[in-house]
């Protein structure tokens, strides 16, 4: 059989972080608000208004083509895209066509297997956002259509990638790679559950070693990380089993339906993309003036990359550590915070809270990085303790769960459930000496040499201990009551 | 140059123009009209001429990024053709 490789490219749009609409003075951040409360005569496009452009929104825009090392427009120019659609209400989209504000850019990122990728940005254009339609309420379908505006003429830059990616898990890996970057340089939150990061992606397949590019279709619809692999797996062996059968394809945008993990085809939007796009007379060209951009580049905070290595330097963590600290700039800062707490000395004791203990509750409890109720300086803390031998490591997660449930610090849950770590050895030295008596065989075992017997003699002091006996102290104790 | 009632019928589509079929006839020979009178520019050599963006000389004309509310949505929905609650009602659009 032939072996077929995977062409893909990938439309990101990205949503600026910036308190107010690209165009106009109304708040953004309207998500989850009344319908039609963030709105005003431009965004809703009443005759007569005017857009005046957003200077955040532009300073936003620019540090995330500095960040993927674009090349910045001298001037770039805004169009009208015209077609009409009700969550529309001017009938055309402000974006940017024939001379975007930045080209030319890319991002290098690491694979699963260590390798690293670059991939090319194509372009990357800032434009205003649609508003948003209904068309049931709850599970009732209405006859109608609604339409709320709170979400129209909010800032967005939309990332286009050469089609240099070669595979789902590498799709995977840019989007991951793009968001940890446009979320270092502050760019945006890019939470995809708000809709601030979507993705739209174009995949064509052809026989390995051919240059000249098949035929692709446009997948739309794909709100997760995790659709995208999965639509571009789908969408891979459906492209492959159609040429298998001489079949000819056709360039076409598909749906993706996550519930039938499967694409479908939308003929319809086919025939309306003729856009007509001209400049837009009611807005100035956009000059990236030198000083501006140095301007921009000097507050320009720290990339993953340099973070990565930052924290490699400063805190001698390993590099996977730093792989998942820097995943996400909230966890990256959140471990700062705490480490100055800690002190670097503790840093890996709170690098393995955090991975483990932190971002699993995270994890399972489906909750910001903003929302955790401990507090990073007290988890830092917690981890001093533990280095400081007043707590095991085992204790380290009992009290790490009563944090989380009561927001309290370590010190005081410490002090008031009497649990800190026993390492009197008196008392540890008698604890040893009833486990002894008690696991008589175990200690046999141990003195003819067997090590892995003493696991039982530990067990049984933990246990008399309730778990407090320093867990050092109960090994060499043990040793030195077995003569060995 | 030359325009094809098909081209009259699909300009018209995208502007949402209902025309009829005289009306069609009168505008594919006013267009024909206005492109044979935009070539005689064609004529002239622009290749070193840079596109025509605006024509007021001026850039970055900025906005400080401060929120400031409207504070008066309802007459926003007041003025369109229909509403319903705090929505703008139009006739339904499938997706
Ligand atoms: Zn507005």
């Amino acid at each position: 059989m032939k072996q077929y490789e995977m062409v893909v490219g990938l439309e990101v749009h990205v949503q600026l972080g910036t308190k107010t609409k690209l165009f106009c003075s109304c708040p953004t951040g309207a998500f989850g608000a009344v319908a039609n409360t963030h709105v005003c005569p431009v965004c809703t496009g009443q005759p007569g208004v005017l857009p005046v452009l957003n200077r955040a929104a532009v300073e936003l825009a620019f540090r995330a083509a500095l960040s993927l090392e674009c090349e910045l427009a001298e001037v770039s120019i805004f169009a009208r895209k015209n077609y009409f659609y009700p969550d529309l209400p001017k009938a055309y989209q402000i974006s940017q066509y024939e001379q975007p504000f930045a080209t030319r850019g890319r991002l290098e990122f690491a694979l699963k297997d260590g390798s690293s990728k670059s991939v090319g940005i194509h372009r990357i254009h800032m434009e205003e956002d649609a508003g948003k339609l209904l068309h049931a309420i709850g599970s009732e379908e209405l006859d109608h259509s609604l339409v709320d505006f709170n979400r129209g003429g909010t800032p967005l830059i939309e990332i286009v990638s050469e089609p240099e990616i070669r595979g789902s898990e590498e799709a995977y890996a840019y989007l991951n790679a793009l968001k940890a970057v446009l979320q270092f340089a502050g760019v945006s939150r890019c939470d995809m559950e708000k809709g601030e990061m979507r993705c739209d992606a174009n995949i064509s397949v052809r026989e390995k070693g051919e240059t000249r590019f098949g035929v692709r279709s446009e997948i739309k619809n794909l709100n997760s990380f995790k659709n995208v692999r999965d639509a571009l797996e789908f969408e891979f062996r459906r492209q492959v089993e159609a040429v298998e059968a001489g079949q000819r394809l056709i360039q076409e945008t598909r749906l993706w339906d996550a519930a039938r993990q499967a694409t479908f085809s939308m003929r319809s939007k086919e025939e309306a993309h003729d856009y007509r796009y001209f400049p837009d007379p009611d807005l100035l060209p956009l000059a990236a003036e030198a000083e501006w951009i140095s301007r921009v580049k000097s507050g320009l905070p720290e990339g993953p990359v340099a973070r990565r290595s930052r924290l490699i330097k400063d805190f001698r963590l390993s590099s996977y550590d730093c792989e998942v600290l820097t995943s996400d700039r909230a966890l990256a800062d959140y471990f700062e915070a705490a480490a100055a707490s800690s002190g670097a000395e503790s840093a890996k004791t709170l690098a393995n809270l955090m991975t483990t203990e932190l971002l699993g509750r995270i994890n399972a409890e489906r909750v910001e990085i903003a929302d955790v109720p401990i507090a990073a300086p007290h988890l830092g803390r917690l981890a001093a303790l533990v280095d400081k031998g007043v707590l095991s490591s085992k204790l380290a997660k009992d009290v790490f769960a009563k944090m989380w449930e009561t927001r309290r610090a370590a010190e005081d849950l410490v002090a008031e459930l009497g649990l800190s770590q026993v390492s009197d050895e008196g008392q540890v030295k008698l604890w040893v000496e009833e486990a002894i008596k008690a696991n008589a065989r175990a200690a046999e075992d141990v003195k003819a040499g067997k090590d892995r017997a003493i696991g039982a003699i530990v067990g049984a002091v933990m246990k008399l201990s309730k778990g407090k006996a320093n867990p050092a102290l109960v090994n060499r104790l043990i040793k030195e009551a077995l003569g060995c | 140059m030359a325009i094809e009632e098909e081209d009259v019928r699909k300009i018209a589509k995208l502007a949402r123009l209902d025309l009829g079929p005289e009306e069609i006839k009168l505008f594919q020979s006013q267009l024909v009209k206005i492109l044979d009178s935009m070539a005689e520019l064609s004529a002239l050599d622009t290749d070193k001429v840079p596109p025509t963006n605006s024509v007021l000389g001026a850039v970055n004309r900025l906005r400080e990024d401060e929120p400031k509310p409207f504070g008066e949505p309802e007459r926003l929905l007041d003025n369109a053709p229909e509403r319903e609650g705090p929505y703008f009602k139009v006739p339904k659009v499938i997706e």
